[in-house]
């Protein structure tokens, strides 16, 4: 694949941190840009970085002690943006996730529904249809930030946040669709529920979805949803998904 | 051997914590640790611990806490009146305990955030290379009566402590060195002025996430896409509130990053409680 690349921005942050930022868009080119960046420098760097964060369009990193001349540390992270990129030997996985859109199940998907003059089932198969990109993962651990909502389903957020989303809810905020990791308060529409666990904090990896991956929902009846949440409960539970 | 702490009363908001979780953000998990990491390592120094090891931290209304075996300890942070034993026992010092002492620690009379600092550091388990507790992370979040947290006894220390030649007390500075944040330069030259020259106080909203100042803010940024903060990040909101991410923040954020703290003014800003007033001064490089 051949990336283009971006006339970037750097700033320092703090004492011991460099922000680096692309274009202010959602983009899956950018994404990939990013992603390959942040393999250059954790490799380069190694140790002497502690943490890299990023989002949409920028890559946080911090050092693990005081930059002395932040001028000199800009010199050398460019230069390793212009290097050949190794090649990306990761292949990226595209997850089908299992969502119950039983109205006992989503407190929101009625109004939700009235709100967007919209059926029940047209929300669901509009919320069905795309293969969505894994940007990141933020607000909450293992929250998947995706891309990619049918802009018929956009929605404002709710006026006053619900006090608790339950674990697994899948919700629509803005131009933006999620599933909560944990019980959390949160301000998006629920208008389903995911059976699968986005976060563990007993396994080495935590999430098995990562930026770059790709996800789509497939609708579920409320039986199957109890099928698979004693599986997952069992840890028996297959994750499916394939190659892409 | 190991020795136990017991937690014979709770106190406000106690917890385990250490440096921090690095390199999981990837997953969204926080980085977390000490609120004032200054204090923190303090306790640290003072026993010949690692720099990392795990300290007991409580708010304002500290625990009533009862020791097994013997170890030493240290008092660090937020200022308060100790007894071991109902004999008083001073802060900043290393202090032996024998078995079944009880360490009794009076409301906190100054700073918010004070540390119970144990040779060998607190054992409770480790996520992600961190003991610092946190809500779906730790399996505990929050200690209780009845708690028992592990340590280990050693009867025969290995006494090369480091002489300590630092200032011993929390620093209660008013004026908080900051970076520009990423988004500094949307704001106006009036809206600068202010954010520069005018103190602000702190509101009764603050804990481990956030402290949010009192004082309003005209905002006409447009907020941005989300993207990466730290600890010490300050934000605008849209409705105009100045919120200052404290160590368990979240890893991105949406709104305006107008300023940054640096580390000293992050251990600072930690112990300050609703009222006291603060200043920003801008670090020029």
């Amino acid at each position: 694949m051949n990336l283009m690349k971006y006339k970037l921005q750097y700033k320092r942050y703090s004492e011991r941190s460099i922000l680096i930022q692309w274009p202010s868009i959602i983009d899956e080119n950018i994404l990939q840009d990013l992603l390959l960046y942040k393999k250059t420098i954790e490799k380069f760097y190694g140790k002497a970085i502690v943490e890299v964060i990023f989002a949409y369009n920028s890559l946080l990193i911090l050092y693990l002690s005081t930059i002395d001349n932040v001028y000199d540390e800009f010199s050398s992270l460019k230069s390793l943006y212009s290097i050949e990129i190794p090649k990306n030997d990761q292949k990226n996985k595209l997850w089908r996730i299992p969502v119950c859109y039983s109205t006992a199940l989503a407190p929101d998907l009625e109004m939700f529904s009235q709100q967007k003059s919209l059926s029940k089932d047209e929300v669901i198969a509009l919320h069905t249809a795309p293969i969505y990109q894994v940007y990141f993962i933020g607000f909450l651990p293992g929250f998947l930030y995706l891309g990619g909502l049918d802009e018929r389903l956009r929605l404002s957020r709710k006026k006053s946040p619900s006090l608790n989303v339950e674990k697994g809810s899948v919700a629509i905020g803005e131009n933006q669709t999620g599933i909560y990791p944990v019980n959390s308060p949160g301000g998006w529409h629920v208008i389903g529920k995911s059976p699968l666990a986005f976060f563990n904090s007993n396994m080495n990896l935590p999430c098995f979805a990562s930026s770059g991956d790709k996800i789509k929902f497939i609708s579920i009846e409320e039986s199957k949803y109890n099928d698979i949440s004693n599986s997952v409960y069992l840890n028996s539970y297959e994750l499916q998904y394939e190659i892409l | 051997m190991k020795g136990n702490v017991e937690i014979l009363d709770s106190g406000l908001l106690t917890t385990i914590q250490d440096g921090g979780r690095y390199g999981f953000a990837k997953f969204g998990v926080p980085i977390g640790g000490a609120m004032d990491l200054f204090s923190f390592s303090y306790a640290n120094s003072l026993l010949g611990n690692d720099q990392n090891d795990a300290c007991l931290e409580w708010t304002l209304q500290p625990p009533v806490l009862k020791f097994t075996r013997p170890t030493s300890i240290c008092l660090t942070g937020g200022i308060i009146d100790a007894s071991l034993n109902d004999n008083e026992v001073a802060m900043h010092k290393r202090i032996e305990v024998r078995k079944n002492d009880i360490l009794r620690l009076n409301f906190c009379k100054k700073g918010v955030y004070g540390y119970v600092g144990i040779k060998g550091g607190f054992l409770t388990d480790t996520k992600f290379n961190s003991r610092s507790f946190f809500k779906s992370i730790t399996d505990t979040c929050i200690l209780m009566k009845g708690d028992v947290i592990s340590y280990v006894s050693a009867i025969e220390h290995n006494d090369n402590y480091a002489s300590v030649a630092i200032k011993s007390s929390m620093d209660d500075s008013n004026v908080l060195k900051v970076y520009k944040g990423p988004e500094f330069d949307l704001l106006s030259k009036d809206q600068i002025s202010i954010l520069l020259n005018s103190p602000f106080t702190i509101s009764n909203l603050l804990n481990r996430m956030a402290i949010q100042l009192k004082e309003k803010f005209v905002n006409n940024l447009t907020p941005i896409l989300t993207s990466p903060v730290l600890p010490g990040t300050i934000q605008l909101t849209p409705a105009g509130n100045i919120i200052v991410l404290m160590r368990d923040c979240q890893t991105t954020g949406g709104y305006p990053r107008i300023l940054q703290l640096n580390e000293k003014a992050m251990n600072c800003i930690a112990q300050k409680r609703m009222e006291e007033r603060i200043m920003f001064s801008l670090i020029t490089e």
